[in-house]
């Protein structure tokens, strides 16, 4: 028999027996639910997971550090890079790491203790350059204020610690004036250093310059204040309590502890940096970055293995909740195979008709798995739309629990199309699998014997 | 000279079952030769082995030793599927109890054999009504079965199994749940069937006085045996 023909006539049996099967189908729609709902909760918070790791910057980001740091956290394994002449990490390097290919961003981290003056306060602080990136980190998303209106804007942003320190009432610091008071460095000139022979006198010709700080002020806006610490995490360290552009931060040439290695270096006039991060398009473009970094012979760091640990989590994760949601679906199947059998049951005479018109024992058993696999699909694709529904009810009791504990909702369920298309491809495999015993009994019967049941 | 094959020949066919310890013996070494065209009635009391004898000739069930030959072909030999395409193809077939799908309309009913046969779509519909209106029942081709009398359901049978234009018709009892007006229609159906169209008829019944009426040879069996095959000298 043709395909469409014999579909029509799954159709119709199906039809014949709605209650029946229409309940054999929900079965099925709820067991293909539960496997959606679970695995799209585990998509879901690994998605969320995921958005939230590489918004951090934790896992996109290459620390990069000179090879003659041989101390601290960055230091590389003594393997890790081969032999070359060691670099130091000025503009020029910066300049070629920002060429190389899939970096969006490289910078460095300026941070600094200043004194803050406001209303004839003086507080001392920690002061962070956030790079350009740092909006899409989302650290600052329900933020008071607003984010700096550009990257060269002469605001700052207040760590709410800090900004009660200042103020009874922080949020009505937003759109005040600031200053900061920090200690700028300059090359050494005549002017600047005034006794120049003095200089010499102690150090010789074996330097052969030199560097000066100088006290600076800076009145800058608030234009925000924010409860979370965007500079958490690596490359950050946190603990900044005030924030900045990082090319503000740049422009105004803050002594930093790098000033010293540049002036043992010989060339005090040209800035260094202890250490440069490189922000790249996407996590699996740090092993290559790492690579063409140690090339140029620089030390990296990355937290790469961390990802893959992560990934390893959420796959074992995912396993178990697709095998819970599978269990529902193994009870579907047991329905489906009690509706089968009850129908080849009470369509025994049928089936010796079909057989005496021709029917093969291909077109009897052919039609009843016609019939599991419709149920199958129709039990799959209203389970998927179950379990989406379940998915966003999630989602929605778990943001309005969120949002009484002031804090942003989420998307926890999310359905891709891989997940749809495959429950529904799972539910008819299972329907049909479900379907087999039933459709060999059915193809199995003898004619006569059918024809003479009452 | 040797004698011409018969359109359908059964040689010492039996049917046994087999229930428990015993034995039944449904037909019993019954050898019989059947012309193309003939109306041949199978007559016999109940228990004689005349519907037995007649679905192993249909292709229903396989003897338990012995040969059909049907067009020289062995069913006994045929695989599942070339039975099963004889039934499609060679066949048409009419039950005591109709046996027409009760969930299909009359025309679906009739149109079962075609789809069976992958028939063409368009093709199916005018063969469909060719076989309504040949019983007389095209006005009722959208009703169901239950919808239906007794007599105008067994012309929908008849309509199903000629729709394929067999070559062979058999009738088992077609006239066993009629009432005698009925019957009579049928059974003129059928012989009309036989002179128009050449199709060789073998019908099972139990009614004497219906088989010396319409058949053209009476085959009588008696407890599986052919007692008497109605051939001439």
């Amino acid at each position: 028999m043709k395909t469409r023909d014999l579909s029509e006539l799954a159709v119709r049996n199906l039809r014949e027996a709605v209650l029946r099967n229409s309940l054999t189908t929900l079965g099925v729609a709820v067991g293909v639910a539960s496997l959606v709902a679970m695995l799209s909760l585990g998509v879901g918070l690994q998605t969320l997971a995921s958005e939230r790791l590489t918004r951090s910057g934790l896992f996109d980001a290459v620390f990069v550090t000179s090879q003659r740091n041989s101390r601290g956290p960055r230091r590389p394994p003594a393997d890790s890079a081969p032999k070359q002449e060691s670099r130091v990490l000025d503009e020029d390097v910066r300049q070629q790491l920002s060429k190389l290919s899939h970096v969006t961003e490289v910078y460095p981290q300026i941070r600094f203790v200043t004194d803050v003056r406001y209303a004839g306060k003086s507080e001392t602080t920690s002061v962070l350059g956030l790079p350009d990136s740092s909006p899409s980190s989302g650290a600052f998303e329900g933020m008071t204020g607003a984010y700096f209106s550009s990257p060269t804007a002469d605001e700052v942003i207040l760590h709410i610690e800090f900004a009660k320190v200042l103020s009874d009432q922080p949020p009505s610091l937003v759109g005040k004036n600031l200053t900061l008071r920090y200690a700028e460095r300059a090359a050494l000139s005549k002017d600047a250093a005034g006794d120049s022979s003095l200089l010499e006198s102690m150090m010789g010709s074996a330097m052969p310059g030199g560097i000066s700080i100088v006290p600076r002020e800076k009145t800058l806006r608030i234009a925000g204040v924010i409860e979370s610490d965007p500079s958490a995490g690596i490359g950050g360290f946190g603990g900044a309590r005030v924030y900045l552009p990082l090319r503000t931060a740049e422009q105004l040439h803050v002594a930093q502890p790098d000033d010293l290695q540049a002036f043992l270096s010989g060339n005090p006039a040209k800035p260094s940096y202890m250490a440069l991060t490189v922000r790249v398009h996407s996590p699996k473009d740090v092993p290559q970055i790492e690579t063409a970094i140690k090339q140029l012979g620089l030390a990296t760091f990355s937290l790469l293995d961390a990802t893959k640990s992560l990934r390893l989590v959420f796959t074992v994760f995912d396993l178990f909740l697709g095998l819970f949601g599978s269990l529902a679906l193994t009870v579907a199947s047991l329905g489906i195979i009690n509706t089968l059998v009850m129908a080849i049951l009470e369509r025994r005479r049928e089936i010796g008709i079909l057989k005496a018109l021709g029917a093969t024992d291909r077109d009897v058993r052919t039609l009843f798995f016609a019939e599991a696999g419709a149920m199958g699909l129709c039990g799959g694709f209203f389970g998927v739309v179950l379990g989406w529904l379940i998915g966003q009810a999630l989602t929605w009791g778990t943001t309005i629990y969120l949002h009484r504990q002031s804090l942003p909702g989420v998307k926890i369920s999310y359905v891709p199309w891989w997940l749809a298309l495959g429950a529904i491809g799972f539910a008819i495999i299972v329907s049909l699998i479900a379907g087999l015993y039933p459709a060999a009994r059915a193809a199995r019967l003898n004619p006569m014997e059918a024809l003479r049941y009452e | 000279m040797p004698s011409a094959p018969m359109f359908i020949q059964a040689e010492s066919v039996s049917r046994e079952y087999r229930l428990g310890e015993t034995v039944i013996r449904a037909v019993d070494a019954v050898t019989l030769g059947i012309e193309k065209g003939e109306f041949l009635a199978l007559l016999g009391s109940s228990g004689s082995g005349k519907s037995t004898l007649l679905s192993m000739m249909a292709g229903l069930d396989r003897p338990t030793s012995g040969a059909i030959r049907v067009r020289e072909r062995n069913l006994a030999e045929l695989e599942a599927d070339e039975l099963a395409r004889y039934r499609r193809e060679t066949v048409g077939m009419v039950f005591q109890s109709f046996n027409l799908l009760p969930r299909m309309t009359l025309e679906e009913n009739v149109e079962l054999p075609l789809r069976l046969a992958e028939v063409h779509r368009h093709d199916r519909e005018s063969r469909v009504g060719e076989a309504l209106e040949r019983v007389r029942l095209g006005a009722r081709r959208r009703h169901r079965p239950s919808e239906l009398s007794g007599g105008e359901q067994q012309r929908g049978a008849l309509a199903r199994a000629l729709v394929n234009r067999p070559a062979i018709l058999f009738a088992d009892e077609p006239t066993g749940n009629l009432d005698s007006v009925n019957g009579e229609q049928i059974l003129l159906l059928l012989r009309e069937v036989q002179d128009s169209l050449g199709m060789t008829i073998i019908m099972v019944t139990h009614e004497r006085p219906l088989a010396e009426r319409f058949a053209n040879r009476i085959a009588l069996l008696s407890d599986g045996r052919l007692v008497n095959d109605g051939a001439q000298g």
